[in-house]
This record gives structure tokens, C-alpha cells and sequence, in this order.
């Protein structure tokens, strides 16, 4: 419904998603963009405000609530995703997002990927790769090469194998995976939309570039390539092209079909009659 | 002649069915009018091993254990060296023992016990399909006076879908046990039931507590399983989903707060429950719902500490963690159920109080009550029910400020669904309007804030059970509560006078009305289940405490007994 696409249609714009705050972002931070594709992604899908909840850890990209106008749970770190299920296990009928980046979701947050991705609530989790720890200015992620030798924590390179964001989501069972560049927010915007659409957990990996700390990936332009195939349904499928990709392509991987986890039923028992069971 | 009380304690290992003969002396007790109370002691094995079924039977309600075992009856001894500090015993008690499972162990025979031989193995192996454990139980009932109906209906309840061929065999076990025993007259007939009053229940203090969180109002648990606090989540996932809530089993404890803070932001009263280990991993996110204001209540079932300490085991030794664990300024509620029964009362306070005031509330039980099953008149109905402040006129041309620095420090909450309530909860430091602020001015605003609204609400007479007058006091708290009644009680059935305060809202302290219930004592008795003496130091730390003071402080995993409570208390006087 991309209502705000034509003039003679009155619909939500993508500022009507945007707070007033400004961001603490540094100047060319990829993150502006992947703002301003998720404002549009909302605005596309016509969300109502007050039904949508946005969730975040901790870091650069995880200030993405306070620039929203929509209800937002800025968290601690590593713990968006735990947060986030809650909300949406709760109240299955809100719109849940989550935003964070390489370090809060991979790092400390790890397990909790982990578990989202083979849980499949219905929710659309947005990661913006940097490949750094930006607001602690400069050490290495999860997704770092191992021979980064730019940060004072890891003088010779963080010496360890990066994970592959992507492979890891199809691995632990992920619905929905796919992959954006910040410098493209109209195709962040369409995989957001994607994601939010497709019933279940739905990985949206963002290459998005830190120019403060790793000014070499202004060089992503030239790298991101499109995927080049359609979606598969088959995990399987997924997984041997994406290890096939140079971590680079951007496109959909995998649009799967396993049900979303959404436990609960109505009541069947009142309290007087569960208390019953105890009378002696 | 009869007794007030009886303790026993049936032994044995995996297998031997201590556990089950236990639990159906206490139903069978119940059933014909008693109280009860009943313990389990095993140790740190999953299945099988050493183990001991602990009873104590009375016709009056019953809040700890005996002060020494009367009867102990063994199906075998296998490790209870491991134990026998547990089963305390004089020359008035009785052991009674299976010959073929040899000498009563020397750590046992040494207390001077008239010992009673019982056939046990012998006469179950003439039973088709008989069984020790049901042997013991009908010797055991003899012994007490336990009249016969209220086995049959345990037996039938019990065994019913088995088969007649099951209730034979168990119906002829205990004849056979009950023969053997009744000629022994061991003067330990318990007297006669008090049917009269209330409708009672039979429930261990984890059921009680999940039975709270329904009462209050809580909606979605999310759970991860720790000993001893399991129980409460298994309890509630069935229930839970029979009053259209939710239970998720969640990948570890962080996730199990985050994901009760989750729910809770979206207006769903939300509970977890864990041990001390547990509880350590959840403090950033407790922060978290103090500092974002979010209601949330964490049952914490406390075990001998630290780290994985004595899991099977009671202790109160988490105070200190549930009262100063969290990081920065974070005021929040802490509470403690001072009896099996009250883990109901406390826990749907905790949710009351946590949705009122918009916080975290750390409900402290421990294994002795979260794990004994108790045989109680049915608890009186609370009013407390989650009711939290919402937002309204959220239309209005004034923007909605998520944390308005109001009068109460509590601030009207939108919820998503709520248009024109939009805002971002934060654990960042924030001002009125929910955005994050570093400023100086916004930091004290909300801290002052965050802790008005504890201080400044009316907790009304819940704060504390208080009995008994006279100048000797003693202040205790939780599972220390139950013996402390007792010894208090034997006291002034002696003819001293003196106090109780069980102290259940543990933070925020309430200075006023500690005063005002020890006013005119001389004594004070601090008397808790720790080896630090947490207890005794928080209230030195936070109240004037009058004259002389003197502290019962143990760490687990012996019980503490009203005996104990009682002669520190005479060598006070």
C-alpha cells in the first residue's frame, strides 16, 4: 500500500515516523540512511504509530527508537531480541522491530539470536553491520576480519575467524534473511517491508558503514553487488548460496514457511477453579 | 495419652518410595482433620540416591519443623551419614528399623533412641506386588492414631487408575504395617483432629506462589528452570494458559527478565522465578525496569549460596543481592512470605505493588518453604491486583511525557495500542519527556523520583506480621519466621511475654512503623538463616534498634528449630 507514493492519495509520510530528536551520529554514519529506509518502510506499509513497537539494545545503531515516533524500548545490550519477543508474545497483534547492530546482536546478544532465530516469533530484527564497535569508539565485532590491527584493544588483529551474519541466521533457523547496503534506503525500505510482511522471524542484515572508525568501507559502494537469484523457500538452497557469496550481495536469501511460534488460547479455567485443586 | 505434634521422618533410597509414602501420609493426615508440614532432604543426585521424606503432623497448624524427630523409620540406610545432621534425635525418639537392612548406623544409634524392629522387607515380600514404603506407612499410621478412612481415600486417589490389584496390594502392605505396630504403644498418638473451621489446603510454598502471581493479575511468565524455584514455573505453565496467559521457556535468565520486561512494557503483568545464580544474572536487566520503570516481579527461591552453593538447600543468604546487587541508585521492592502459605499473600502483593509503583519487585523465598508442602486453612482473599496508572487524554495538544515528574514519583504509563502515548522507554538516563539526557538536573529529578514513589506509598499493615507484647522482641524474616512464631509462642505459654515482627517488606525499610512495634522493648532478637548475619546488618544499617540486641544467625542447611530459637531466647531473659 504505497499510499504516500502518489500526490492524489493522503497517506502517512516517512517524517510522520520520524521524531524530533536529533541523531548523535557521527557525519556519513550509514546509519542515517538505514533511518531513513525504515521511516519509509513504515510509511510504505502504513503502520499505525501507536501499534508499533520498535526494541533495541545498546550502541550506535540501537538510538534508533528515539528517533522514531512510534513506541520504542531502548534496552541493554545484547538483550534487544529477548525484549522484543516479549512484546510481540504478549501482544501478538503489535508490529514489533528490532534495531541493533554486529556487536549488541552477535556479541552479547548472541545466545539470544541464537534462540530468535529458532523461536520464529513474528517479529523483524534489523542489523546494521559496521564491523566495529563504534560507540566505544573502535574495537573489533563479531563480524571484524581477523586482521584489523586498527583498534588499541587487538593491536594485531582480533586474530579470530569474523561470523558470516547471514549463514549464521539460516543456520539457526531463521524465516526470512536478507541483506541491504545503508547507501540504498529504498532498498533497505523494501526488505524491511518484506520482512515485516513474511510471517515469522525475519533477519535483515545492513551493511552499514562506520567512516569514523573504518573509513575503508566507504568502499562498500563499489563491493555490494546484487545477490542475483530469487528467493528460495529451502533453507538448504539458501545456505549453499549464500556461502557461495562473498558477503557482499544484497537481496533476499531465504522467504521460508515455518510456522511463527505464538503460544496462548483464550481462558478456560477461573482462578476459583484452579484454586479448587488445592482444598483438601 | 496423646501429643501436640509429631515429626517423622521416612528414609530410604531411590526407589524405596519414601517420598510417595510422605506425601500420602500428609494427604491422609489431612484428610482427617490434622495440619501438616512436610520437607524433603536428598542429596545433590537427579534421580535415586540418599533421601528422606520429613513429617511433622499436629492437630494445630504447623510453622516449622520439630525440634528432633520422633519417629524415624528406614527402608534402608544407604548414605544416611550423608544427612543424620538433618535428623536430629533424642532418648525420647524411636527408630525403627528393617533387621535385614542391618544396624541402625552408629551416627543414629548414638542419640540413646529406643529402637523398634519392623520386618519391612519381609512383610511387603509376602504381598503380591507389595511394597516397603506402603509397609512403613501403615506402621507409621498406627503409631499416630491416623485413622484408616483417611488412608483409603488417599490410596484410592492415588492409585485408582491403577487398579484394584494395585489397591489391594498397598491397602495389604499397610495392614500388614499397621499389625506389626500396633501393639507398640510408643505414646505418640497424636490427639484428636480439630475438624472445625475453615476449608484447608494442601500446598507447597512454590505452588502458593505461582497461585499469587494469578491472583495478582500476572499474564506471561517467562521461565528457565534452576532448583529450587522450578516448581513455580511448572506450576504456573499449565495454569497459566487455563486463565489465558502465557509461559515461554526462555534460552537462559537474562533472557527470562528481558523478555518479562518485554510483556510488562506492553501492559501485560509479567512474572519470572529463579535461585540466587539466576537472580545475579538478571540484575542488569532489573536495573533496567527500575530505571525505564517497567513493572516486573522476580520470585527468587533462595538455596545455600554462593555461586551453585547447596542447590537442594535452604538459606537466606541472597539478601544482600536482592537489596544492594543492582547497579548505580536503583531503588526497588524487595518482599519476603513469611510462612508456606504466605508465598500466596507476598507474591500477588509483589505484583500489586510492582504495577502500582512501576518497578521491579524481588519476592525472596527460599527452599524450605518453596519446596515443604504445608496442610493450611485457606488463605483469606487479598484485594492486591495489578492496576497500573494508565496515561489518558493522550490527544491532547501537550505531548505525552513518559516519566512527568508527578507528586506520587508515579507517572501515568501509555501503553502501546494507546495513540498519541508514543514514546521510548529508556534505561538510558532520561528526562520527563522519555529522551535520553546526561544533565545533571534530570538525573536527581528522576532518581529523586524513582525513589519518592517507593517511599512516599502507604504500604498499610502488610509490611510485617506482628504478634505477641512484652520487652523482649523478635525481629525476624521468611522461613525464619515459622520456628521464631514457635519459640515466641512457648515462651509466652511459660508465662514471658514477647514479640514477633516478621518483617516482609524488606525494602523500602519502613523506619515508623518498626518503631512504633518495638516500642517498649528492651531485648531485641535478630534471628535469621545466614552465616554473614545479612540480616542483622541491614537492620542495623537502616533502623534504630532498641536496647540490647543480640542475633540466631545460621548459615543452611540445618534448619533453624523453634528449640534453638527458644533457649537463645530463655538464656536472653
Amino acid at each position: 500500500m504505497d499510499t504516500h507514493l502518489t500526490d492524489d492519495v493522503v497517506g502517512p509520510l516517512p517524517g510522520d515516523y520520524k521524531s524530533d530528536v536529533k541523531p548523535i551520529w557521527c557525519p556519513g554514519c550509514g546509519d542515517y540512511s538505514v533511518l531513513a529506509g525504515i521511516t519509509r518502510a513504515m510509511a510504505t506499509m502504513g503502520l499505525e504509530r501507536h501499534d508499533t513497537v520498535v526494541v533495541s539494545g545498546i550502541g550506535c545503531s540501537s538510538r534508533i527508537p528515539a528517533y522514531t515516533s512510534v513506541y520504542g524500548y531502548h534496552t541493554v545490550h545484547g538483550r534487544s531480541l529477548a525484549v522484543a519477543s516479549g512484546v510481540k508474545l504478549a501482544r501478538p497483534e503489535l508490529n514489533v522491530l528490532i534495531f541493533g547492530g554486529d556487536g549488541d546482536g552477535f556479541s552479547i546478544g548472541g545466545n539470544h539470536f541464537l534462540h530468535a532465530c529458532r523461536r520464529n516469533v513474528d517479529m523483524t530484527y534489523i542489523v546494521m553491520d559496521n564491523q566495529v564497535y563504534g560507540m566505544t569508539k573502535g574495537q573489533a565485532s563479531p563480524t571484524t576480519e581477523a586482521d584489523w590491527c586498527e583498534s588499541k584493544l587487538t593491536p594485531e588483529g582480533p586474530g579470530v575467524n569474523p561470523i558470516q551474519p547471514v549463514a549464521l541466521a539460516l543456520a539457526c533457523g531463521a524465516n526470512f534473511v536478507a541483506r541491504g547496503f545503508s547507501n540504498n534506503p529504498n532498498e533497505v525500505a523494501r526488505l524491511i517491508v518484506e520482512g515485516v510482511k513474511h510471517p515469522g522471524f525475519s533477519v535483515i542484515h545492513i551493511l552499514s558503514p562506520c567512516v569514523t572508525f573504518r573509513p575503508e568501507q566507504r568502499g562498500w559502494k563499489s563491493t555490494v553487488h546484487p545477490y542475483g537469484r530469487e528467493p528460495t523457500d529451502d533453507p538448504n538452497e539458501a545456505m549453499r548460496a549464500v556461502l557461495e557469496d562473498d558477503g557482499f550481495g544484497l537481496g533476499i536469501f531465504l522467504a521460508g514457511n515455518r510456522r511463527p511460534f505464538q503460544p496462548g488460547s483464550a481462558a478456560t479455567h477461573s482462578i476459583a477453579q484452579i484454586e479448587e485443586g488445592f482444598a483438601v | 495419652m496423646t501429643v501436640d505434634s509429631v515429626t517423622i521422618a521416612l528414609v530410604g533410597s531411590g526407589g524405596a518410595g519414601a517420598m510417595t509414602a510422605g506425601q500420602m501420609l500428609l494427604d491422609a493426615a489431612a484428610n482427617v482433620g490434622w495440619y501438616g508440614l512436610m520437607s524433603r532432604t536428598t542429596g545433590p543426585q537427579i534421580r535415586g540416591g540418599e533421601a528422606a521424606a520429613l513429617v511433622r503432623l499436629s492437630p494445630t497448624p504447623v510453622h516449622g519443623p520439630g525440634d528432633r524427630f520422633d519417629i524415624i523409620i528406614a527402608f534402608d540406610w544407604q548414605n544416611v551419614e550423608r544427612f543424620a545432621a538433618e535428623l536430629p534425635l533424642s532418648e525420647k525418639s524411636v527408630i525403627i528399623t528393617d533387621p535385614s537392612q542391618g544396624e541402625v548406623p552408629a551416627v543414629l544409634a548414638a542419640s540413646g533412641a529406643k529402637q523398634v524392629e519392623l520386618p519391612i522387607k519381609d512383610l511387603a515380600g509376602r504381598i503380591p506386588g507389595g511394597r516397603v514404603n506402603m509397609v512403613g506407612l501403615g506402621a507409621v499410621a498406627a503409631i499416630v492414631g491416623l485413622p484408616r478412612a483417611g488412608i483409603d481415600a488417599v490410596i484410592q486417589k492415588a492409585l485408582g487408575k491403577k487398579g484394584d490389584a494395585a489397591i489391594q496390594a498397598s491397602n495389604a502392605g499397610i495392614d500388614a504395617g499397621s499389625k506389626e505396630a500396633a501393639g507398640w504403644n510408643l505414646g505418640l498418638e497424636l490427639a484428636a483432629p480439630n475438624k472445625e473451621g475453615a476449608t484447608r489446603w494442601n500446598i507447597s510454598g512454590n505452588e502458593a506462589a505461582g497461585l499469587g502471581a494469578l491472583k495478582g493479575g500476572v499474564k506471561f511468565c517467562a521461565a528457565y528452570p534452576i532448583t529450587p524455584a522450578t516448581e513455580i514455573l511448572e506450576w504456573l505453565a499449565p495454569n497459566l494458559a487455563k486463565t489465558g496467559g502465557k509461559l515461554v521457556q526462555a534460552e537462559d535468565e537474562l533472557a527470562s527478565i528481558a523478555m518479562c520486561l518485554g510483556a510488562s512494557f506492553s501492559g501485560v503483568p509479567s512474572i519470572t522465578a529463579t535461585a540466587g545464580p539466576g537472580l545475579s544474572l538478571m540484575t542488569e536487566c532489573i536495573g533496567l525496569g527500575v530505571a525505564s520503570e517497567t513493572p516486573v516481579v522476580i520470585v527468587d527461591v533462595q538455596r545455600g549460596g554462593p555461586s551453585t552453593g547447596i542447590p537442594t538447600k535452604s538459606e537466606q543468604s541472597d539478601l544482600n543481592i536482592a537489596v544492594y546487587g543492582l547497579h548505580g541508585d536503583a531503588p526497588h521492592l524487595v518482599v519476603g512470605p513469611t510462612s508456606i502459605g504466605d508465598c500466596l499473600f507476598t507474591t500477588q502483593w509483589a505484583v500489586h505493588l510492582a504495577e502500582a509503583l512501576q518497578t521491579p519487585a524481588i519476592v525472596l523465598s527460599d527452599q524450605a518453604m518453596g519446596q515443604s508442602r504445608a496442610i493450611i486453612d485457606k488463605p483469606a482473599d487479598a484485594p492486591h491486583k495489578a492496576n497500573r496508572l494508565l496515561a489518558t487524554d493522550l490527544g491532547g495538544e501537550a505531548k505525552y511525557k513518559r516519566y512527568a515528574d508527578t507528586e506520587s514519583g508515579v507517572s501515568p504509563a501509555a501503553i502501546p495500542g494507546m495513540p498519541g502515548g508514543e514514546h521510548t522507554a529508556d534505561g538510558l538516563e532520561h528526562a520527563e519527556n522519555a529522551l535520553p539526557s546526561s544533565q545533571a538536573s534530570d538525573h536527581q529529578k528522576q532518581l529523586d523520583k524513582r525513589l519518592r514513589k517507593l517511599t512516599s506509598h502507604d504500604y498499610g499493615d502488610a509490611w510485617a506480621d506482628i504478634e505477641g507484647e512484652g520487652e523482649i522482641a523478635v525481629v525476624t524474616w521468611g522461613s525464619a519466621t515459622g520456628p521464631s512464631r514457635e519459640a515466641v509462642r512457648r515462651l509466652e505459654a511459660a508465662g514471658t511475654k514477647a514479640r514477633l515482627v516478621a518483617i516482609r517488606l524488606i525494602s523500602p525499610v519502613q523506619p515508623a512503623k518498626l518503631a512504633a512495634a518495638l516500642d517498649g522493648v528492651s531485648k531485641v532478637l535478630v534471628v535469621e538463616q545466614t552465616h554473614g548475619a545479612q540480616f542483622h546488618k541491614y537492620l542495623r544499617g537502616h533502623y534504630d534498634l532498641p536496647g540490647a540486641v543480640s542475633v540466631f544467625s545460621r548459615p543452611g542447611p540445618l534448619p533453624i528449630r523453634a528449640r534453638e530459637v527458644h533457649e537463645t531466647l530463655l538464656s536472653l531473659i
